[in-house]
């Protein structure tokens, strides 16, 4: 059980507890905490990036003693949550113009660059994910969708020789071709694929896996624990995690759809993308279909801070739920 | 409340977008689910294997190198259990920190320590390197400890090459060493990859390196990524390699190389039956046991900058003038063209061939002389004599009928064969037509004759027993039998005695005479000119003007077994030769007497051989700076003294236009004892 079973247990646990506590929430209470919880969050971004400079260097962590706390993590839910708020309180009629997304774009845009200073390409891109989903649910112009897709396509070739940094560089030219340098950075996604290709059908038994318990497979508890999963369990393994996911998503998805307000539809609707993100990033990276970012899957990685996330996405979703079934309660 | 209409449309419109959201999602779900199948299943064999490659690290066990025998199974090359260290360059975190703490632990001086840093540099990445070998313990062990400091660094217990008698057998056996690049490109095997493995880098051990590699043992090991070792699977013992048995005999060939002492030569036996070549030493040489870590700079300098070249084989690389040793051919040839052995010349210490004299090495002559006379006294006018009358191509012809210029086949890298002048070969050589003193200079053994000691002692031995002797290396179980040369009536008898009156009669070399009783020496001296009489009297002055020493026998005379030929570059003199010839020939027979006699010189000298050799080494690192050059790897090498060989041939650039005075020796003429 040591030493991962234990505090993944323990950790899982505690979250979903805080989740369930979460759902009991009603509607108002969230509503009204939408932007103070987002403002205090781009408060804790501002104080790691401080302390990161103060320390000399970059910084992602806050060490409270207890814990360690990423807050980026929370801006995924956190932005999410304030969009929603803020959509909802947009009346109808502006829904087309300039209003709808000048300070909806500030509100993504800021802790997308102090994510980015840290620098932390992927939970930049996933904070973005979720605040565009939210946009797009909320029926802005789809032309608009259709210009930033645009925008995007001329801005990666830009961004990927101005804007990143060298490791990540490396890593979007290795996944593309990874045997480029199967030692170095093409390695993680090389030995990946290995640990999934060498499960076969049924796997190579639990506790098996040469790749994950040799040490080839690099992270073989955290970012790349599906490989370590389809290595011992095989296909069968892998298509049942990616059906539970599937069923999550699906359930998130009509809750959403049965949501009596927009607040709660936007606010469901832009969880179940954080989550599906979280997942289809991971999966994808491990399959050696994306570059390696570190994204981990959900409630299967090994780490508080993700746990946490998905969780808090977990609750929302259950507490817009019960705001579902029991409609009028809360106005 | 929102206006309904409104508000309506926008809950549409969501119900749509989050449709086509769960259809986005959806789609990639299937799309992950076919790449996990397509991986899993389709491309699951190839995976397979590839998390099995590295799981599994299959290490390959040198295998132990077959013994290279001598004529009586003792070894001349053998294998010895070893601690040794290589490096694996491609596994280096901190290349001159590596070097460093080595250095540090093994005690290495900044010349090895130069000399590591040049091998690693020079080697390709996968490549293994050899640091240090017949390490003691204590290194050993100190090393071991600080392996998790140095990573690409592999202390290992296996088997080293070993040369009981070092550098007697230099030349001969040659040496091993680490495959090189050039190798490994050669024959891409992952043996030639494996620390450890040593592979012939010259002579024997260069030309038998199929037969004695042997076949690798495996050890298949689980390892983890790191490469430490988690459990042993399985492992196949290896195969060593098959000996090789030489017609060499161990104690000759070290007594003959011992008994060179300080001159620079050659020393080569032949059994007159079999024609197994019992001895083929070539001295000053090289310890190949110390070549086999790759050539230290210090070492390489020290070999190199010997004028007496001691890389250089020179029973098969040696090419000389073989002076009046060729004269007993001559005389067989005059006998075989139809003269009579009686048939004599008057020698007043030249010969007019028209309007010129051609000189005799005795400036007062040597009165009535036949061919007996001619050949123990070595008289040059005799052979100028018969040769005017019958020609230079019965000479060439037996020349070659004798060996001399013939290339054997041999199992050997490199092997010279001089040549034999005739008209013909002289036209085509020079556009010139062949001239009566070219003649009189063939006939002893000057001017473009040139031969090596190989040759000469297989001359001797076909010119003793009258048959077709042929030298052979390697014993392989069977008995040669060698055709009649067809000399005709008593011929053979007839030179035989007139070479053992060389010696045991009114000859040049008394000598020579051996310490042994019942067993009498036949021989022929033979000085060999280097530069005119204008230049140098022969005997003193710069060793590289001084004329080489030659002599050739066979014993015991009247029943020939062996057959020797002695070469001693600048010897100053066949004097220089022959005692060398008697004290081998004399270990043939007596070795305990004969030992004692190399004792008392190596009194004199310093030691034997190996001994002296230590101490030049000592004495050159001592007093050699750190910015000796590198040594070359091992194949340059051999090229390079290849080459320098080719050049140091003193073979006419032009052709030449007289005939050569020979030398008038106070000594020899005094005594009868030298030409």
């Amino acid at each position: 059980m040591s030493p991962y079973a234990t505090s993944h247990l323990l950790r899982f646990a505690v979250t979903l507890s805080m989740a369930l506590v979460m759902s009991l929430f009603p509607m108002n209470l969230a509503k009204l905490a939408a932007l103070p919880i987002y403002a205090a969050v781009v408060l804790l971004l501002m104080l790691v990036e401080t302390l990161g400079a103060i320390g000399g260097g970059s910084q992602r962590w806050l060490n409270l003693g207890f814990m360690v706390l990423q807050p980026s993590e929370f801006m995924k839910p956190a932005i999410v949550l304030v969009l929603a708020w803020f959509y909802h309180g947009l009346p109808v009629g502006l829904i087309g113009t300039w209003r709808a997304i000048v300070p909806a774009a500030a509100l993504v845009g800021l802790p997308m660059l102090l994510v980015l200073l840290q620098p932390d390409l992927g939970t930049a891109l996933a904070i973005a994910f979720g605040g565009a989903v939210v946009m797009f649910m909320a029926g802005l112009p789809g032309k608009w969708f259709a210009g930033g897709a645009l925008a995007a396509l001329v801005a990666i070739p830009l961004a990927y020789f101005f804007g990143l940094q060298d490791y990540q560089r490396r890593r979007v030219t290795t996944f593309l071709d990874p045997e480029s340098d199967p030692l170095g950075a093409g390695y993680h996604i090389t030995q990946s694929k290995i640990a999934i290709g060498s499960g076969g059908l049924f796997g190579k038994g639990f506790g098996n896996g040469s790749q994950s318990s040799l040490d080839y497979l690099p992270e073989p508890h955290t970012d790349f624990v599906f490989a370590t999963m389809a290595e011992e369990w095989g296909l069968v393994g892998g298509l049942f995690v990616l059906l539970i996911f599937g069923l999550v998503l699906r359930w998130g998805l009509t809750v959403a759809r049965d949501a009596q307000d927009r607040f709660s539809r936007l606010l469901a609707g832009g969880m179940v993308a954080t989550i599906f993100f979280y997942a289809a990033v991971n999966l994808m990276m491990v399959m050696g279909m994306a570059p390696v970012v570190g994204i981990p899957l959900p409630f299967m990685s090994h780490g508080g801070s993700s746990m946490l996330t998905n969780m808090i996405c977990v609750g929302t979703l259950m507490m817009v739920d019960r705001w579902n079934k029991r409609p009028g309660k809360n106005y | 409340m929102e206006p309904r209409l409104s508000s309506n449309s926008l809950k549409e419109t969501f119900d749509r977008r989050s449709f086509v959201l769960g259809a986005v999602q959806g789609g990639v779900g299937l799309l992950l689910a076919a790449r996990m199948g397509y991986i899993a299943v389709a491309e699951n064999e190839k995976y397979e294997m590839e998390a099995e490659s590295n799981r599994v690290n299959l290490s390959l066990i040198p295998p132990r190198r077959g013994w290279i025998l001598d004529r009586n199974g003792s070894p001349l090359a053998s294998n010895r259990s070893d601690f040794r260290v290589d490096i694996i360059p491609e596994r280096l975190h901190d290349r001159d920190a590596t070097i460093d703490l080595l250095a540090k632990v093994l005690a290495f001086d900044d010349l090895e320590r130069k000399d590591l840093a040049e091998r690693i540099e020079s080697a390709s990445s996968y490549q293994v390197v050899p640091v240090a070998s017949g390490l003691d313990f204590e290194k050993y062990a100190a090393l071991t400890v600080r392996l998790p400091e140095l990573p690409g660094v592999l202390p290992q217990q296996s088997y080293a090459r070993y040369y009981p008698t070092g550098s007697s057998v230099g030349h001969l056996i040659g040496y091993v060493g680490a495959p090189s690049r050039e190798e490994y490109e050669l024959e891409p095997q992952p043996l030639l990859l494996t620390p450890g493995f040593k592979m012939g880098k010259n002579g024997i051990e260069k030309q038998f390196e199929q037969e004695l590699r042997g076949v690798p043992g495996a050890r298949r090991v689980e390892v983890t990524a790191s490469g430490r070792r988690v459990r042993d699977l399985e492992t196949r013992e290896d195969i060593p390699g098959d000996p090789i048995r030489l017609t060499i005999d161990g104690p000759l060939q070290d007594y003959a190389a011992r008994r060179i002492g300080l001159e620079s030569g050659s020393v080569v036996v032949i059994d007159c039956l079999t024609g197994d070549l019992m001895c083929m030493a070539s001295m000053p040489s090289f310890d190949p046991n110390s070549f086999s870590d790759g050539i230290g700079r210090v070492e390489y300098s020290m070999l190199s900058e010997n004028d007496r070249v001691p890389l250089r084989n020179k029973v098969l690389q040696g090419l000389y003038p073989p002076g009046s040793t060729v004269k007993p051919m001559v005389a067989m040839a005059f006998l075989e063209a139809g003269l009579s052995p009686d048939a004599s010349v008057a020698c007043n210490g030249g010969l007019r061939v028209g309007n010129r004299v051609f000189h005799c090495w005795n400036r007062r002559g040597h009165g009535s002389v036949d061919m007996a006379k001619g050949i123990y006294q070595s008289c040059d006018v005799y052979f100028y004599h018969f040769a005017q009358q019958l020609g230079m191509n019965v000479i060439s012809d037996m020349a070659r009928r004798c060996g001399l210029g013939q290339e054997f086949p041999l199992p050997v890298a490199s092997q010279f064969y001089g040549t034999v002048p005739d008209p013909e070969w002289k036209l085509k050589k020079y556009g010139r037509e062949w001239q009566a003193f070219d003649t009189v200079n063939a006939t002893i053994g000057q001017g473009y004759m040139l031969f090596n000691p190989l040759q000469l002692a297989v001359y001797a031995a076909r010119i003793a027993t009258g048959r077709t002797v042929m030298p052979r290396l390697i014993l392989d179980g069977k008995t040669p039998k060698f055709g009649s040369m067809n000399f005709h009536g008593d011929h053979v008898q007839v030179i035989q005695n007139a070479m053992s009156d060389v010696i045991n009669g009114p000859g040049t070399a008394g000598r020579a005479r051996l310490p042994i009783d019942d067993v009498l020496m036949a021989g022929k001296t033979g000085t060999a000119q280097v530069v005119s009489l204008s230049l140098s009297n022969g005997k003193t002055g710069p060793w590289k003007y001084r004329d080489h020493g030659l002599f050739i026998s066979f014993a015991p005379f009247n029943n020939p077994r062996y057959a020797c030929a002695v070469v001693i570059e600048h010897g100053g003199g066949s004097g220089s030769a022959y005692p060398i010839a008697r004290d081998v020939m004399a270990f043939l027979f007596d070795p305990a007497k004969a030992l004692d006699a190399l004792h008392g010189f190596e009194k004199q000298w310093g030691g034997t051989a190996q001994q002296r050799l230590e101490q030049s080494y000592a004495a050159y690192a001592a007093a050699a700076g750190v910015d000796l050059p590198p040594a070359p790897a091992p194949i340059k090498l051999a090229e390079k003294v290849d080459a320098e060989a080719r050049a140091a041939i003193a073979e006419p650039e032009t052709p030449v236009t007289d005939a050569l005075v020979p030398r008038e020796d106070p000594v020899g003429s005094a005594n009868g004892n030298l030409t």
